[in-house]
This record gives structure tokens, sequence and C-alpha cells, in this order.
């Protein structure tokens, strides 16, 4: 797990506590959450936080600290988090930590007046919380006893059976489509859509409640071609989902630096006009359409096609 | 906002606020002829009456609602039998750069040939610290604590209904039955009990006049008014007859009736919050339904009548304050503050159409006064939340929000029948109060860290080398350092309260309220005055300050000194001695590596609860003189800046001579988790068990800026409610907007923002606590 957030309001219903799982099969080119993909503990390093005190040179038994740089060497670096403890003020902090469900449960409980005054629960994010599955079944176990609701946010780049076993656990599902072409899909994440795409098939034969989430990231996925296909094929589901447009945005890009990962191309942030008329084109498929942040009130319930 | 309102309002946002001399001017006079004749209650009420029968009067064009407390808007009277102003004094109100007040030059004539010579020496303030043991002087000195009964009496209630049933005339013949039940033969306080009846009674006829001579002044004006505004004059003068003596008959009349009363109460003494309506909407809702039913009245004409009303509180700032009063209190903020929802004396839904009325006033108003709050009970509907949530969105800081249902059980524990409790709410800041029964009185902030300090350096203030505390000896363990500083807290108490009992019986025997009395069961019927027990309930408060700051330090102590051994306890004491200077990784690990207050933490949070629970014990159900109980509030209006200027760095790497942590809220900046963590540490302390607690949150418009948002923010409300908080504010804006406003403070005099259990022009704080109100943490929600 890398975070637990709390007061988290865009992912799902009410007021909401997002737990964000470690690893990810897909490398999308925006990621905005790119600490999320390795799925072990890597360290984070804020040269702007930084007072250059050099309390991680002096606690670094195995010197893999050089003066002068901020990344240990990876191969005098023992993987200890001495460095960090050391550090005074958090500027450098070892991004990762293994949780077990217990302890997570500790922290999500302590909301449960919020979740139960707004409508809202957990949500199991990522990296891809799919890809920890049997740690995944067990906290929505440990929730669904609490009667907490939860939501699980994925790629949807899973094995069906591990799809389907937390899709009946869960109380929604959060399920991310990047783009409907499978080549523009691999050059795009890294991996093919067929298991995403099918999978979604799978679940709508399902009766667990699903809101559909698109990345909107001007140039890759948002010109009018594939917009079509994709309204096409959300349309052609056994059921019409709430679609939900997470409009790009650049706050990711900082961390890059901070995890010592090189930097990467941007995108525009896109207009709310050109939002608009994206939202527009999917609507013409008779899709329920909101965009994170701006519309008001929950999506309505899906409809039986 | 109609144009009438508008004239109102721009008048009374353009006034600037100046002193006047009247006031003091005829006191002296009276004083200088009558002290010595009578009785002091009868005293007083006769110098009230010199008042009422003698002030200049004022109505102002366009208004609907009449009288003011100086000669004119922002004319602020003074009460040197209570302060006696130096010249030097008026000099520092005139030029100082944050609420400051013109003083004409007739006005510091009047003081240096009249009122100066005659109150030198005779003022209670003089009186006060003639008294005040030399241990206590110390402690107040050293910024340990303050007293809110140095400069102004102490005030600090809110009336109930009786006015708009009985009228004064009612109350007056209950004093009358009163006086005709006195027994001589047997009650050895049968004389004290006339005179202090007798004195009500004057009081009554003395506010009773000084309303007719509105009436009389209406009339003259109606004769050279045009058409239109004669009608409305003549109108001003039939209501001026009828209220305060008689019970209003409408909605107008039931407005000028309060409001007299309200003059009444600031022109006799200088109490502390003014005077406040409490339960305005529920007093009003009989008299706007019989309007609304027989065609005198629509909502416009309501709206139009309250936002009149609105503008006469706004043309009252804070009778002035010097020294560490103006410190603790800088504000011009009167503190009137009115309550809208809440429960019906029957325990049902108190929402009405009127809380929705005033909270579209508070919207199109929104004015530095009158404070306002919403009472949130789990019986109130959503539907009332949100609307209130809608003004809150705006970031003028208000409407406030309480839990009027925690605001019930703090009652009951305090042993109020239920029927009281359900008619209390919250006045002030944040402070509960059974409405038209209950002298609740704040006696002074009490500064938690600087005793930590002082105990750190075995009983000596280092700032000063003056030994005030105990010398509890060095702390080879957490525990031992904590019980040094609870028994330093106790020794401090201890030299407050003993303090506090001397000033309560000076007001008692010097200072009564007649007036006030007529207005707070059961003084009429007890008879005896407000300031000397007269109340039903009589509470003394002592309010607790930097709880966040303390849990810190404390957490700070456990981790570093004794848990890590990082570094000893006389290293990290000579660091703060040196301001940290040259030792910023300590600092820094002080700061950034300490389970702190705030984040959902119970490492921290039980600390927290300790230091509280150390303060309760010290405090709460010590005996008063007024047959009442010594409680504990956590509130610091302005006194977290005042405090932090007399205390030096701290363990939890707060640099020397900067604010403390306010209210209950967390150190600025220490909260990384949200603001339900914040929400859920706060509530770890028993908030029933005070008589208010203070929560300042931060929010970026962004979060707030749908109707989702909306919905969100009264949900973390209702969240933190059901853990029995008792209070939270919002300010509504971001920082840049604030460092904008620093920089070219001309632009943005209207920039109201929250500071603490009450809203303030930005530009009109101290530039410590503008910087402070900046580095509070906005709260951003992360999708």
């Amino acid at each position: 797990m890398f975070n637990i957030q709390r007061f988290c309001v865009e992912d799902g219903p009410g007021i909401r506590t997002t737990v964000f799982l470690k690893g990810c099969p897909l490398r999308c080119l925006w990621c905005h959450n790119p600490e999320s993909q390795l799925p072990g503990p890597q360290m984070s390093y804020d040269r702007e936080r930084c007072i250059k005190c050099g309390a991680c040179f002096d606690a670094c038994a195995k010197h893999a600290i050089a003066k002068g740089s901020h990344f240990p060497d990876p191969k005098l670096c023992a993987g200890c988090d001495d460095c960090a403890q050391a550090c005074p003020n958090g500027s450098r902090q070892i991004i990762g930590l293994e949780i077990v469900v217990g302890e997570l449960m500790d922290t999500i409980v302590r909301d449960r007046g919020f979740y139960e005054e707004s409508g809202g629960g957990v949500t199991f994010s990522g990296g891809e919380p799919l890809a920890q599955s049997s740690f995944l079944l067990e906290a929505l176990r440990a929730c669904r006893r609490l009667g907490i609701h939860t939501a699980v946010d994925t790629s949807g780049y899973a094995k069906r059976r591990e799809a389907l076993a937390v899709a009946r656990l869960a109380d929604l599902v959060l399920y991310d489509l990047k783009h409907v072409d499978d080549l523009r899909h691999r050059e795009l994440t890294g991996v093919s859509n067929r298991p995403i795409l099918d999978n979604l098939r799978a679940l709508a034969t399902e009766p667990v409640e699903v809101w559909i989430r698109v990345p909107l990231v001007p140039g890759v996925n948002d010109d009018p071609v594939h917009l079509e296909l994709l309204g096409g094929f959300l349309a052609s589901l056994e059921k019409h989902y709430p679609v939900w447009l997470l409009p790009y945005h650049r706050l990711g890009s900082h961390k890059l630096g901070r995890l010592g990962m090189p930097d990467r191309q941007e995108y525009e942030e896109p207009s709310t006009g050109r939002i608009e008329r994206c939202a527009d084109s999917l609507r013409a498929f008779g899709l329920e359409v909101c965009v994170n942040g701006k519309i008001a009130g929950e999506p309505p319930a899906p409809q039986m096609k | 906002m109609t144009d009438r309102v508008k004239s109102l309002r721009a008048r009374s946002l353009e006034a600037l606020p100046s002193i006047s001399a009247e006031r003091a001017r005829l006191m002296t006079e009276f004083y200088r002829e009558n002290d010595g004749k009578h009785s002091v209650p009868v005293l007083r009420a006769l110098s009230f009456m010199y008042l009422c029968e003698r002030k200049t009067i004022w109505i102002g064009d366009g208004e609907l609602i009449v009288g003011e407390r100086g000669p004119e808007p922002k004319a602020t009277p003074t009460f040197p039998e209570l302060t006696c102003h130096s010249l030097e004094d008026l000099d520092i109100l005139s030029s100082r750069e944050k609420t400051s007040y013109a003083v004409p030059s007739e006005a510091r004539d009047v003081y240096e040939r009249e009122v100066i010579p005659y109150w030198r020496g005779r003022s209670m303030r003089d009186r006060l610290f003639q008294v005040l043991p030399r241990e206590w002087q110390d402690a107040y000195e050293a910024g340990i604590f303050t007293e809110f009964m140095e400069q102004r009496a102490p005030g600090h209630t809110v009336a109930d209904g009786k006015i708009y049933v009985k009228g004064l005339n009612g109350i007056k013949r209950t004093i009358q039955e009163e006086l005709a039940k006195l027994d001589c033969l047997n009650d050895p306080r049968a004389l004290d009990r006339r005179e202090q009846l007798l004195a009500m009674e004057i009081s009554a006829d003395a506010t009773i006049l000084f309303a007719k001579r509105h009436a009389v002044l209406a009339r003259e004006m109606a004769k050279k008014a045009e058409p239109k505004r004669a009608k409305e004059l003549k109108r001003i003068a039939e209501v001026c007859e009828r209220v305060p003596a008689e019970p209003p008959r409408d909605f107008w009349e039931a407005l000028q009736a309060y409001w007299f009363c309200h003059l009444g109460v600031v022109t006799e003494l200088n109490g502390w919050d003014a005077f406040s309506p409490g339960r305005l909407d529920q007093h009003l809702i009989p008299f706007y339904r019989a309007g609304i039913a027989d065609g005198s009245l629509d909502e416009e004409k309501a709206k139009e009548l309250l936002e009149c009303f609105w503008v006469k509180f706004n043309n009252h700032p804070a009778p002035p304050k010097v020294g560490v009063t103006a410190a603790e209190s800088g504000t011009y903020t009167d503190f009137a503050n009115i309550n809208i929802g809440g429960l019906t004396p029957n325990g049902d839904d108190g929402a009405n159409e009127v809380s929705y009325l005033l909270l579209d006033v508070i919207e199109e108003m929104h004015i530095l006064q009158p404070s306002n709050n919403i009472q949130l009970s789990r019986q109130n509907p959503d539907a009332f939340l949100k609307a209130a949530c809608r003004v809150i969105r705006h970031g003028y800081g208000f409407p406030s929000v309480f839990n009027a249902d925690a605001v019930m059980a703090e009652m009951l524990r305090q042993g109020k029948s239920l029927d009281d409790a359900r008619e209390a709410g919250t006045s002030g800041c944040v402070e509960a109060g059974a409405f038209g029964k209950e002298a609740y009185i704040l006696t002074g902030y009490f500064n938690l860290p600087k005793i930590l300090e002082i105990t750190l350096h075995d009983g000596v203030d280092p700032r000063t080398g003056k030994r005030i505390g105990l010398a509890t000896g060095p702390c080879g363990s957490f525990d031992d350092l904590f019980k040094a500083w609870q028994r330093q807290v106790r020794h401090f108490v201890d030299i407050k309260v003993r303090g506090s009992q001397m000033i309560e019986r000076m007001f008692a025997k010097y200072a009564p309220a007649p007036f006030l009395s007529l207005l707070i069961d059961d003084c009429v019927a007890k008879g005896c005055d407000y300031n000397a027990g007269g109340a039903r309930y009589n509470t003394s408060y002592i309010q607790g300050v930097g709880i966040g700051t303390i849990t810190d330090c404390f957490s700070a102590i456990k981790t570093h000194v004794f848990d890590d051994k990082f570094v000893s306890l006389d290293d990290l004491v000579r660091a703060m001695e040196g301001d940290f200077e040259g030792n910023e990784p300590l600092r820094a690990r002080l700061a950034n590596r300490t389970p702190r207050y705030g984040n959902d933490d119970d490492a921290a949070d039980s600390i927290m609860v300790r230091c509280f629970e150390a303060f309760f014990q010290a405090v709460d159900g010590r005996p008063n003189t007024r047959g009442g109980q010594y409680r504990i509030d956590m509130l610091p209006t302005t006194c977290h800046v005042y405090f932090g200027s007399v205390t030096g760095a701290t363990p939890d790497g707060r640099k020397a001579w900067t604010p403390l942590s306010e209210g209950i809220s967390p150190v600025q900046g220490a909260d990384r988790n949200g603001p339900t963590a914040v929400f859920r540490s706060a509530s770890k302390m028993d908030h029933l068990r005070t008589g208010g607690t203070l929560l300042n949150m931060k929010f970026s418009p962004n979060v707030l800026a749908c109707e989702e948002g909306i919905a969100r923010l009264g949900q973390l409300i209702r969240g933190y409610f059901r853990l029995n908080g008792h209070h939270v504010q919002f300010n509504v804006v971001d920082a840049e907007l604030l460092r904008e406003a620093q920089r070219n403070p001309e632009e943005h005099r209207d920039l109201i923002v929250r500071v603490a259990g009450y809203s303030d022009y930005f530009c009109d704080l101290g530039r410590s606590l503008q910087d402070e109100i900046i580095a509070r943490t906005e709260h951003d929600a992360v999708g």
C-alpha cells in the first residue's frame, strides 16, 4: 500500500477513504500516480523541502548516498529505511509499506460516522487493486461485516475469475477505460485492452453497480473517432452504466522527480468546452455522463437495457 | 436589498469608529453631584436615568429601527467608572494601526478637565489593581492568564423571550409585587433587596423614557420631512411610544423592543459581548406569522426590517480596549450573536420561516456585526443545514455552526433543567448558556503552553527571569514532567481564581447592573443583582488556550527525549532558549517527526486528552462567589496571538513569540490527514464537559464549488456533531487572495474572515494574525 487518503469526494459516492495499493500492470503515459506503478517500496526525495542537513548521509551504513547526489546508489543501497528515518522533516521518505487487513481496518473505521452521514465508504484504488486480489477480497469481506460501503477502482486488467470474485463482494466498481482500440491501448498503456473489455462484458451480467471512468487526455482519447468507438462499445453492453470523465491534470508530474524517474511528455489540460463536447458525444449514445467535480449530484443508478 | 438598506449599510460601513466623551461627561456630572446620597444600586439606576434623560439621541435618514448607543453611528461611549482612560490611552486609541478610534479634541479636553480628575483612583480598574495580590499581578504580567473584568463589566448573557410577552411594564408589575412581599421583620437582607428592586424599577423607567424621547424626536422630524418619510417617522413614533414599555404587537415593534433593551444593557455598563437577542427566529415567528396572515407584512418587508435591525448592530464597535485586553480581544466586534434554528422549548425542530429569512439577510448584508450562527440539532432538516452551508460557502465566516444537542447536554451536565437547557444556545464566541436565565461569565484566558515553559525552567519565567511558579525540580521521566506541569497548572488556576473571587465581589458591591437584572431570571424574584448572583444560574469560565501547541510539545518531548532519546531534555531546553538558532535540523525533527494533534493519531490525541483533563480537573466545580461554579471553555478570540507573543520557542519546534494554536484547532499546518481526521482528533476531548470549544477550519472555495460540495460540507458537520463536537466555523478563502489583501489592503477592506469565534475584516487584523490565518491548513479535497 502506498497511501490512505481520507475525505476523498470523487472516488465514488459520499465522503470516502481511499486506499491506494501499490503495483500496476499498466504504464499509462499520463499516469498521475507514478509512485503506484512498482509493487515494492521506493525512495522519494523532495529537493525543495530538503534542508541539506546531511542526516541521511550519516545514517547510511552502506555509504550509498554520495554527497551531492540525492538518491542512493542502487548497487550499494541495502533497501533499509535508515536514511528516511534520519530525515528530520520527511523530505526523504519510503513510499510503500506492507500492511495487514486488520491494521488497515483500524484506519478505515475511523471515518465510519462520516460515511454514514454521506452515503460514503471505502474505495480501493491503486496501482491496480486486483493485482493483490487475495488481500483485496479479505479487506472487502471485513468491510462488509462492518456494513461499510466499498468501491474498487480498477483498470480491469486482471484475471476474469478474480475480477468477478471482487465484483461480487464490492458494492461498486469504478471501471477505468482508457482506449477502445487495442493497438492504441498497447501504445498508451503497454498492455492489450482485450481482457479489460472482456471483463467489463462479463461484469455486466453480474448484479454489481459499475461506474465507467474515462481519463480524458487531449490528443490521446478525446478525438471524435475514439469517442464514437467508446460510446458504441458502452452502449452495446448488457447494461448502460454511468460514465465519468476525469479530465487530465498535471499534478502527477511533479512526483516523477521525487521518485528519480525521468521527465515525460506533458499533455494539455482539457478546456471546459472540450470536456463538454466529449460528454455530449457520449450522451448521444443514450449514456449518462458526468464530469468529475463539475456536475452536481450522484449519477443515477444504471438502467437495464 | 432595497435602496434604503443599501444606503444604511453603506453609511454604516463608511462611518469611522470614534470616541464620544458624552457618556463620560454625563456620568462625571452625575457622580460629582450624587455620590454618597443613595445606596449603590439606586445610585447606578439613577445615573442610568440621568443618561437616558440627557444623552443625544439619533434617528438616521431612512432608518426604520432607531436608537444609538452613542450620539451617532460608530461614536463609541466610554465607561470611566470602570476604566478611566488616560490621555496617553486616548492617544494610543487614536493612533494605533489596528482597531483605532478617532478621538475628537473636545473629547480629549473633557477627559483632561473633568473625567480624569474625578475618576482617577475611583474607577473599578484602578481599585482592582490595588486589591489584587502580588502573585496574581506577576502571573498576569507574565501572560499566564488575562482578566476580562479589568476594563469591562461581566455581561456575557443573552435575552430570552420575556420582553416580547411582558414588556418592561409587565416586569415592573412583578417588581412591585416583590417589593410588597418584603419582610423587614424576618429577612436580614430585606433592605438590600428593596434597594435592588427599586433600582430595577428606576432602570425600567429610564429605558422607557429613552424610547419615548425617540417618539418625540420622530414626530418633530416628521414635520419637516417629505410625505413618504413623514409617514414612516410617524409610524416610528408610534412604535417607540409602545415598546419596550408594553409588549410588541407586530414584527416591527418586536425588533424595536429588543433594540431598546439592547441599548439599555450597553449603556448601563460596558458588559462583555454587548447583549444578544438569542433565539431571534423563535421570538419573531409569532409576529411574522400574524403579519403574513393579516396581510400587514410580507417577506420583503420583514427582510427589510431585519436588515435595518442588522445595521444597528454594525453601528456599534466594541467599547475601546487598551493594554492586554486589546491584545486578547483585538477587534471592533462586540460579539452580539444571533442564534438561528435549534430546538423549540418543546424540544422540536426550531427552524422556521424566519430562520431561512435570517440566512438570506446574512448572505445579503455580510457585515461584521452582528455575529450569527446556526444551532444544528438532529431534529433540524438537512434543508436548513444546506441553506446555511450556501451562506458559509461565500466565505464571510458566517454563520458558524453549533451542535444544539451537545449544547443541551452541556447544560444538563451543569445541572440546568431540561426546559432551560432547551432554550440554551451559544453567544459571544462559542459559549453555551441558558438564555435569559444565566450569568455565564468569562473570567480570562489561560496560557497552557507558557506553563510548560515555566515548568521546564523550574518555576522561573525565562522571559523575565522572575520566579512565578512552583519549583518542581528536574524531571527524569515523561510522567514526572507531566505531573510537574499539572501541579503548575493547578498553582496558577488557584492564583487566577483567588483574583476572580475578589473581582466578582467588587462588581457585586460597586457595579451592579439593575437594568440587565430586569431581563435575566431570577434577579427580580431574588431581589438580587445580575452581578451578585441574581441569575438562576451563575457560571464562571476560564478559557484554555493552546491545547494544540501544548499537545504537540508534550508529544515532541515524549518522542524525542524520552522514547527515542534523540536529544536530552537539557539540550532541548537550551535549543529553545536560543530559539533553535543554528539548530534547524533539531527544530525540523521536532516539528515534522512528532505525532501531532489533528491527525487522528492516538499517540498525540491521548496526550491532548490528558492535558485537557488536567486543566478540567484544576478548574471544574470550584465554587464562585455567586452561588455557581467555575467551568472551562476552550476558545481564544485573539489571545493565542498575545499568549504566543509572551512565550518563547516551544518543544514542538514553534519559534519564539509566534502565535499558539487557536481554540481546539491543531497547530497551524500540523494536520495533514484532512478534515475528518481533524474532527476525529478534536472529538476525543469531552466537549460535553466544557461550556464551549472552538474549531476553525479553512476551505478553498473550490471544495464548495457545486451543490455536491454543499452537501459534503453539511455531511462533514453532521459527522463531527455525532461525535459530540460543540462548534465548527469555516473560512472559505484561498491563501493567495489573502496575500493579495495583505499587499493591497485598500482594495480588500471588505474581506471578512473567520478569526476565532467571530469574523473580522482581514485588513483590520494585526500582521501576525493575518499571517497565521494564511498559514492555517487549507483542506483541499483530493479526488
